[in-house]
């Protein structure tokens, strides 16, 4: 109970942590940048005075509140659900955008890590098992390669070959053929859906399919020198039955807690697969808020993401708590 | 990304050092130990190769590659042809100078980016496992709100207000990126704490920093390299991912502001695979070779992984 206890402060102190990150990162950025975005975007012509004075707003220049009164107008807007204003589509609200663009990202991400997991998990296991074989000796060093890879990259790759030159997928980007599919229950929508989603969720499925298969190898080639599979195979039991009931269930923990923290990194962590496919999630609307300076963007939608992070952390440690009884015990004593 | 696996303190055996030995040549000894490990294991062998020729090319590539990467010609998007050995960009510079020039810049802000995250990181693990009380509770507080908070999206958006240019991306990734090599320090710090060398030259009055810096971490130089190596694969991959996003000064050539550039004039819809594919596949050859470097030393530190 303990234990508990002290990870829920922990994870209260790493909000507020983040929070205050948020806060002070653009107050610490030097220069007046509202003056430079406002001259920036004039140049664009579309500066309304409504625009200015929200900048303002956000920066906190257009107040003499200290920066502790500041802060604490700044907490209070948070605890209301209000992360400011975007500037590309002024006046609509970031947490709107948000909203919107999440979905995408969580059913992209979702798909993608259960399908690498469980994938991993598996070729993991038989390839320790099967330890020395071809397979294995084949198998673990592409593997080791292919999380080499810079992932951006292999997804610029997977586009060219598979977009460009084979045109098997759309190449523009977006969740759907938005010109002829419209969205609802029908065939040609989710057929549609998957055909925009097939090459960011591939490529989202090999870059980490070696972590999994390698955690998995490593904890399963341990567990296969216990006293307990030797006697579960003197026993006579099926291979099968030691492979999966008596090493892997007990080799998997590692992988259990990593599949946690792997949910809470979907809307973080596929930044870069959003960016290079023109997906529209989340990371892609970080990604133009970075490029159209929309700072309110860019706060919210990393404060959505951290706080995802940390929930799937504390849902991680609370799952390792309870699969694993000697982290309890060590812990508390 | 997955260093806590990499690196498994408990395994590495502390070096043996000849006490009454000076220091010089106590280092002769340590390098002494780098060039067998270097030598005795092919994974370590092959990969050092890769990234000394990488190193190589980055030191003396742009002496003898004449042409500068930022000069502009009339021969605009040129396939790869004898005179530009990777083609043109869409305003006629050769790709092969940018990619020998990006080298070194790669190289020599990766490299030093990575050794400043170790420093950092052996700076506060080794502090903090030593020390104890509460200089300890607090960086290790520090330590684990760095760890849980997700560092690409910080990096992008730190970066993003502060002014562009590699100082700034190299600061931003070793605030991001410390704190898990830390940890580890931290974790073996303390286990080296009791052991009886420790107590022996604290017996002899030598002074805490002393004891740290001279004594506990010439025993975790094992631990430090392997870090030291995983970081920097990291460290290449993440200053390549910001550069991609536009994160980075792009009048510096680097195999990421290759990619941005590359991307700004949709090289993927133009078929221009000459442009994208050379930086990405250096940053992927070398990561591979700093990998397999990680790999071998594993395979020493843990036979059982052979």
């Amino acid at each position: 109970m303990r234990h508990t206890f002290q990870r829920i402060l922990f994870y209260v102190g790493a909000v507020w942590a983040a929070i205050t990150l948020d806060f002070f990162i653009p107050r610490m950025a030097p220069g007046n940048p509202v003056s430079a975005l406002v001259g920036k975007m004039s140049t664009k012509g579309y500066v309304t005075p409504a625009m200015a004075q929200s900048l303002s707003a956000e920066f906190g220049l257009n107040t003499h509140d200290t920066l502790i009164v500041q802060y604490f107008k700044y907490l209070g807007n948070l605890l209301h659900g209000n992360l400011g204003n975007s500037i590309q589509y002024f006046p609509t609200p970031v947490s709107h955008i948000i909203g919107q663009d999440i979905g995408w990202s969580v059913m992209l991400g979702g798909v993608a890590v259960i399908i690498s997991f469980l994938l991993g998990c598996l070729f993991g296991i038989i390839v320790a098992w099967k330890r020395g074989s071809l397979l294995d000796t084949i198998l673990s060093p592409t593997m080791n390669l292919l999380s080499a890879i810079p992932y951006f990259w292999l997804a610029l790759l997977s586009l060219f070959f598979f977009a460009y030159l084979l045109d098997w997928f759309p190449l523009t980007g977006g969740a759907y053929d938005s010109l002829n599919v419209t969205p609802g229950w029908s065939l040609d929508y989710i057929g549609s859906v998957i055909q925009y989603a097939f090459l960011p969720a591939l490529t989202l499925v090999i870059s980490s399919l070696a972590g999994w298969m390698l955690t998995m190898r490593n904890s399963m080639i341990t567990t296969l020198s216990e006293d307990y599979v030797l006697m579960a195979q003197a026993k006579g039991l099926s291979e099968l039955r030691v492979m999966f009931l008596y090493a892997a269930r007990n080799a998997v923990l590692p992988n259990i807690t990593g599949f946690a923290i792997a949910i809470g990194a979907i809307v973080g962590g596929q930044l870069l697969t959003e960016m290079v496919f023109s997906y529209p999630g989340i990371g892609y609307a970080l990604f133009q808020a970075v490029g159209e300076q929309d700072y309110a963007m860019v706060q919210g939608v990393f404060l959505m993401i951290t706080l995802a992070v940390l929930g799937a952390n504390f849902l991680a440690d609370m799952l390792y708590t309870v699969l694993d009884p000697r982290v309890r015990i060590e812990r508390n004593a | 990304m997955n260093m806590q696996e990499i690196v498994n303190p408990m395994d590495t055996p502390p070096l043996v050092l000849p006490p009454t030995e000076p220091l010089h040549s106590r280092i002769l000894y340590i390098l002494l130990v780098i060039w067998r490990a270097m030598t005795v294991n092919r994974k370590v062998a092959v990969g050092s190769t890769i990234v000394g020729i990488f190193i190589l090319v980055g030191l003396f590539g742009p002496l003898i590659v004449r042409t500068p990467p930022e000069d502009t010609s009339n021969l605009f998007i040129a396939p790869p042809s004898m005179t530009h050995w990777l083609g043109t960009t869409v305003v006629g510079q050769d790709i092969f100078s940018q990619l020998i020039y990006g080298t070194r810049t790669s190289i020599f802000w990766g490299f030093l980016t990575g050794l400043l995250v170790t420093l950092l990181s052996i700076l506060i693990g080794l502090v903090s496992g030593y020390f104890g009380s509460w200089v300890d509770n607090l960086l290790t507080l520090l330590t684990n709100v760095s760890l849980v908070l997700p560092s690409l999206p910080l990096a992008i958006v730190l970066a993003a207000y502060f002014p562009r240019g590699p100082v700034t991306i190299s600061l931003v990734i070793v605030f991001t990126n410390w704190a898990w090599q830390a940890r580890v320090l931290r974790a073996q710090t303390l286990s080296m704490r009791s052991r009886e060398f420790v107590a022996a030259a604290r017996a002899m009055g030598e002074s805490a920093w002393r004891i740290v810096f001279f004594e506990i971490l010439p025993n975790e130089i094992g631990i430090i390299v392997a870090g030291f190596v995983s970081t920097t694969i990291y460290v290449v991959l993440t200053w390549a991912a910001l550069e991609f996003l536009g994160l980075g000064d792009g009048t510096i050539p680097s195999w990421g502001s290759i990619l941005y550039w590359a991307q700004q004039a949709g090289a993927l819809g133009g078929g221009l695979w000459w442009w994208f594919i050379p930086p990405g596949a250096c940053i992927a050859i070398l990561g591979a070779g700093l990998s397999l470097i990680n790999f071998g030393i594993d395979e020493i530190a843990d036979p059982r992984l052979r």
